[in-house]
């Protein structure tokens, strides 16, 4: 098997200040032709910087050094940009994670897919056209001569990943690197774009597939490499790393992924580590899953009743946004929406907080009316409804401290004062975060903190009634499986019922008791989590199930 | 925040200190110190001359720059440079004013029509619209038309001229912010519409009106010197550095020194303002991408 890339002892830093600043240290990678090998680890592990380093793509600042550094037999240790520029494309192919801000919007895809494959000499290639059509067929691009004129912005994000690749694989490069191609994606646009690889890796493409979701790269990779801190802390074939992990940390990523199996545990280790110790428990590994506290789901009492919502976009006569949508929510339960992204989950999660009135249809809040009424009268009864958004960081006052964040929810019950600060310690710590965060501003937090800040904030009330919408879909595995270990411990320890949005269905069958299906504004299957998820009766939810990446 | 360290070897060592400053960031220092000196000469001017600037004196007239008169003396015999000092209270004055009117009005106005939409909003905006399809110096020249020339019409007209420009960025300001999480969020906790707009929304819509503002002082300064010129602004004998310049212009050939100076001085004034604006605009800028 000929080799196509040798790195020995890689050493990236990005010197600031007199430090070193090492990201990665002394990493090993040898990838051969027609292998798929997976580099996996959390946000921070030295992934992402080290895929970029071996197109040369690492930075000006960055400082590289390695002992060997082999691509296709050549050294490129003191390769200057002009021979970057050479190997770029044609030897290598990357995909970067957001279609959306990797594609020129301004440029019509015929346009950035002639870019990619280049002039031939000096002049245009002759077969622009032909060249391109084929390349759009070859990643499953339907109906080519239609896309060929649009815009990135008229593609959906499956067929926008697509002609990302597409521009990737153009002049055909030895090496594909796909760097968290599906993480912004939907389960089934995700299913679509990792069989797309899948069948780019059967016809004998080289890839290397970086991710921080374990359960994504184990259909594709036969090796998978998993990375900490900037170091190679466990090497193998797929199978042997999935099912007989030697090193705690691979044992905790593993753990981290949620599932049916996890319902009712912990998926992070109970205390909150980030460098567990290496060397000590090494090969002494059990599987021992900490239990989450039971919750006590009162029936009777209707917390949140919805009854035949409709929405339409942009008024009467406008697609329907919600179509007769009827559910209930009792107190104490944790009840889950799930649907592909336009599926009209965050529109019932808007109107349910009133922020969007119904066109027909009512919401009762505790037996009470509580869509289409007057604001002044909803506005004393906010402080029993939260919010936790998707993007904690944009629904944070970009000039407030963490404890200005989190106080500002107290407003609305009338705690000020010393029993605000009490409270809001209170709840910090709650969410693991300690004293030192309050004067921070949230700028100054890990994606990991923002939310926990969002979830102290959202349960500083003491609410009724939480409503998430996606609250972890913007996290690495690691850090989404401490903040849902959260979000369930409080959920059970206060009684607060949980209306929890999501796509990923790993997720709600693990934090939510009943589930509702939504597909274009209808819910389409109803009931408990594990029926739904377990017998699926409508074909819709049984396509969303076959889509998750599992860990098998 | 670290307080100005009082040392023992103090003077000679703060001294050395700024001058250092200077070297190291000659386009932040030299502005700085060339408004300091105007600042001086606008809230002080006895300090830089004891020379009168009204008093003529015919036997003086025309005379060179020399040690008596470091700029030399006009056609009717007055210190030049006496009136470069005063002349800076006029500039400065007009500048301030002119730009705070605008700022204020145009604030005011750009936050009501971001934040009522509807009606109101596109009211607001074809009236903005109508006042900014006439250049500034147009529009201005029209006012002081109707209300006759003179310090107070001159601030007034320069200050409606320069609304939109502020009125345009706040409103657009306003409806991004509007439309943001945080605001949304805020809102799910009950907060009173006041109370929302004051905290979440305001500061971050007003955040650019300094910048701007500072800006808009070195276009405005111009403008009002331009305007003078024309006569339309503080009449003779008032030291205003455009009048200077439209009564310099007769003896430009004879007596060069009655020109230029006021020249020189309008030109710094607006140079120094305009690249400390600049500095900020992109500091502040720099901090909202980071």
């Amino acid at each position: 098997m000929t080799t196509l890339l040798e790195i020995r002892n890689l050493t990236i830093g990005f010197p600031q200040d007199g430090h070193a600043n090492t990201v990665v240290h002394g990493l090993d990678l040898t990838i051969h032709k027609g292998e798929a090998v997976a580099l996996v680890g959390e946000s921070g592990s030295g992934k992402s910087v080290t895929a970029r380093s071996v197109i040369g793509l690492a930075g000006a600042a960055a400082r590289i050094s390695a002992d060997r550094f082999y691509i296709d037999g050549e050294d490129v240790r003191n390769f200057k940009e002009a021979n970057w520029r050479r190997l770029r494309g044609r030897k290598i192919g990357f995909v970067l994670q957001d279609a959306l801000v990797s594609l020129d919007p301004l440029r019509r895809i015929s346009q950035q897919l002639s870019d990619a494959l280049g002039t031939r000499g000096f002049f245009v290639r002759p077969n622009l056209h032909e060249e391109s059509v084929a390349l759009l067929e070859s990643v499953g691009i339907p109906d080519p001569g239609r896309r060929l004129p649009q815009y990135p912005h008229q593609l959906s994000g499956g067929l926008r990943q697509r002609a990302l690749i597409a521009t990737a694989i153009a002049r055909q490069p030895s090496l594909l690197i796909a760097d968290e191609p599906t993480t912004a994606l939907d389960a089934t646009v995700q299913k679509q774009i990792l069989d797309l690889l899948a069948e780019r890796r059967k016809a004998g493409h080289t890839l290397l597939l970086i991710s921080h979701d374990l359960a994504v790269v184990s259909r594709l990779a036969d090796r998978v490499l998993v990375m900490n801190n900037g170091r190679i802390v466990e090497e193998g074939p797929t199978e042997q790393i999935l099912t007989r992990p030697q090193h705690p940390y691979t044992q905790q990523l593993l753990d981290a992924v949620p599932s049916a199996s996890s319902k009712g545990f912990r998926l992070s280790p109970a205390a909150v580590t980030n460098s567990p110790d290496t060397q000590a428990r090494v090969g002494t590994i059990e599987r021992i899953r900490i239990p989450l506290p039971t919750k006590t789901i009162d029936q009777h009492n209707r917390v949140l009743s919805a009854h035949n919502l409709v929405k339409r976009y942009g008024g009467s006569g406008g697609a329907y946004a919600v179509n007769d949508v009827t559910f209930d929510l009792a107190s104490g339960e944790a009840l889950g929406i799930v649907g592909e992204s336009g599926s009209g989950k965050t529109t019932v999660a808007k109107i349910v907080l009133g922020l969007v009135e119904p066109e027909q249809g009512t919401v009762l809040i505790d037996g009470k009316q509580w869509s289409n009424i007057p604001e002044a009268e909803r506005r004393p009864r906010r402080a029993s409804m939260q919010l936790i958004a998707q993007d904690a960081l944009s629904s944070f006052d970009p000039r407030y401290t963490v404890e200005k964040i989190v106080g500002e929810s107290l407003d609305s019950i009338g705690v000020f004062g010393a029993a605000r600060r009490e409270r809001v310690l209170e709840v910090l710590d709650a969410v693991r975060l300690s004293e030192a965060f309050l004067k921070r501003h949230p700028r100054e937090l890990s994606g990991g903190q923002r939310q926990r800040v969002a979830i102290a904030r959202a349960f500083a009330p003491r609410p009724r009634l939480l409503v998430a919408d996606e609250p972890v879909s913007a996290l690495d595995v690691s850090v989404q499986a401490q903040v849902l270990d959260l979000l369930a411990e409080l959920q059970a320890a206060s009684g607060t019922s949980l209306l929890f949005i999501s796509h990923d269905l790993g997720v709600v069958h693990h934090l939510t008791d009943r589930v509702l299906v939504m597909k274009d504004g209808r819910i389409v299957e109803a009931g408990g989590v594990h029926n739904v998820f377990s017998a699926p009766r409508h074909s819709y939810t049984r396509s969303l199930l076959d889509a998750v990446p599992t860990l098998t | 925040m670290s307080v100005s360290s009082t040392t023992p070897h103090g003077h000679a060592n703060r001294w050395r200190h700024t001058l250092a400053a200077v070297g190291a960031k000659p386009r932040i220092a030299l502005p700085s110190l060339f408004l300091l000196l105007v600042a001086i000469a606008t809230i002080w001017p006895q300090l830089l001359t004891a020379v009168d600037p009204i008093v003529a004196d015919p036997l003086q007239a025309q005379l060179p720059p020399s040690v008596d008169h470091w700029f030399g003396t006009d056609h009717l015999g007055r210190d030049v440079f006496s009136r470069v000092v005063y002349g800076a209270r006029y500039s400065i004055l007009i500048g301030v004013s002119a730009v705070a009117i605008a700022s204020i009005v145009g604030a005011f106005l750009g936050l009501i029509s971001g934040l009522s939409r509807g009606i109101i909003d596109e009211a607001i905006s074809r009236f903005l619209d109508v006042i900014s399809s006439f250049p500034d110096l147009l529009l201005a020249l029209v006012l002081i038309s109707f209300t006759g020339p003179g310090t107070v019409n001159l601030i007034f007209a320069l200050g409606v001229a320069s609304v939109p420009r502020f009125a345009r960025v706040v409103r657009a300001q306003t409806f991004v912010i509007a439309k943001s999480g945080y605001v949304e969020q805020a809102k799910t906790f009950g907060l009173m519409r006041n109370v929302l707009v004051i905290r979440h929304i305001l500061p971050h819509a007003l955040a650019q009106v300094p910048v701007l503002a500072t800006i808009g002082m070195g276009t405005t300064i111009i403008q009002a010197a331009g305007l003078s010129f024309l006569g339309m602004g503080p009449q003779p004998p008032a030291p205003e550095w455009g009048a200077m310049l439209a009564e310099a212009r007769n003896y430009l050939r004879v007596a060069w020194w009655i020109g230029v100076w006021p020249g020189l001085a309008i030109t710094l004034t607006v140079i120094s303002i305009s690249a400390l604006g600049k500095r900020w605009q992109l500091a502040f800028e720099g901090r909202r991408q980071s």
